[in-house]
């Protein structure tokens, strides 16, 4: 197994999928909490604790 | 930042290639442009239809709907690597252009599907996640690994794939399908074929290099010509059925009309073109037309829908 140096353009190209990566991630945490309350609705909040 | 450096060092064979395709390059493997029609035909669908869906959850339900669409793409593009890379128009493809891997693309366009079809499934119902799935499956499968390399019938009956959108919309409101979401099938179904032998004659050459069997290569110009326009007519037709079957109004089927009568006259206009003709200007005319004419009859058929929900008049 040899140490493969990431070109520049390399490390570019992977800068770009982890950042847009992260942003999906981020919106999926939105739509699932935003899918979760409108299914569920205000009755969320009024479950015995 | 030393854990970051250590990260740029990877250890992999020597020979193994590593991704140089970006976070664009992955978009472009959902066919983007594609993708916007599906999501137009597809709100038009979810607008047309009769009863209530939250609006957060109608855009997430055309969100995922262009997801599996994207998805589809994404498997063909793994599936048509050989020949996208024999034709100008798609040697720039991400996996022809050895950007992204065909390993990666498959994983990506299967990871997407599945995403696509259980998210949709789960928020919004399950007719509407099976028509998806059925959906992703005529596009990757019938269409694609079947029908292409085939048949010269190919993107006749693969034009189904293109057509079911605005069913998968009209089922997300309604868990159903009707005969009014069957009509807007028809439209998009009838209209494919014109669309893309009109491709089909000025990129001859391309698809005869890959070896696919459109049909100006195997039965030749007139008879491909003839097709177009008797496609063109059914089109036409097919476009004012929403008025005569009364969920569109007059107004509607009066754009409808004249958007399919200038259909047929610039189908008409390939049909006199010469046989031989290298500039291939009236196929152009036709192929840039009948994007038009398919936005245009959704567009009326959007702003119908929008009149008669908010304003409770059918024009």
């Amino acid at each position: 197994m040899d140490h493969v140096e990431l070109t520049e353009q390399q490390k570019k190209a992977r800068r770009s999928r982890s950042v847009a990566l992260a942003v999906v991630l981020a919106c999926l945490v939105v739509l699932f909490y935003v899918v979760t309350i409108i299914k569920i609705g205000p009755g969320i909040f009024n479950r015995p604790l | 930042m030393a854990m970051i450096n250590e990260h740029d060092a990877l250890t992999a064979p020597a020979a193994a290639p590593i991704l140089e395709g970006d976070a664009g390059d992955f978009f472009a493997l959902l066919k983007p442009r594609v993708m916007s029609l599906v999501v137009f035909t597809a709100l038009v669908g979810l607008m047309m239809a009769p009863g209530e869906i939250h609006p957060v959850l109608g855009f997430i339900a055309i969100l995922l709907i262009a997801v599996g669409a994207g998805a589809s793409g994404a498997l063909n593009m793994w599936y048509d690597a050989d020949i996208d890379l024999l034709m100008g128009r798609t040697s720039k493809r991400p996996v022809p252009a050895g950007r992204i891997s065909a390993e990666t693309t498959l994983a990506f366009g299967l990871f997407l599907s599945v995403f696509s079809v259980v998210t949709l499934g789960l928020v919004i119902n399950w007719l509407s996640a099976g028509l998806l799935a059925f959906t992703i499956f005529f596009y990757a499968v019938v269409y694609t690994m079947w029908l292409k390399r085939w048949t010269p019938h190919n993107i006749v009956i693969g034009g189904a794939a293109g057509a079911f959108p605005p069913i998968i919309g009209w089922a997300c409101v309604t868990n159903s399908i009707s005969l009014e979401s069957i009509a807007l099938f028809a439209i998009i179904f009838l209209w494919t074929p014109a669309h893309f032998w009109a491709l089909a004659l000025f990129k001859a050459e391309d698809y005869g290099r890959a070896g696919i069997p459109m049909l100006p290569n195997v039965a030749g110009e007139r008879a491909t010509k003839i097709q177009i326009v008797l496609y063109s007519v059914l089109t036409a037709i097919s476009g004012i059925v929403p008025t005569l079957m009364g969920f569109a109004g007059t107004t509607y089927g009066v754009v409808a009309a004249v958007l399919g009568v200038a259909f047929i006259w610039y189908s008409w206009q390939v049909w006199r073109m010469a046989d031989g003709d290298k500039k291939m200007i009236p196929a152009k005319k036709l192929f840039g037309y009948s994007l038009i004419y398919l936005f245009g009859i959704f567009t009326a058929l959007l702003v119908d829908a929008l009149v008669a929900k908010f304003f409770g008049v059918v024009v």
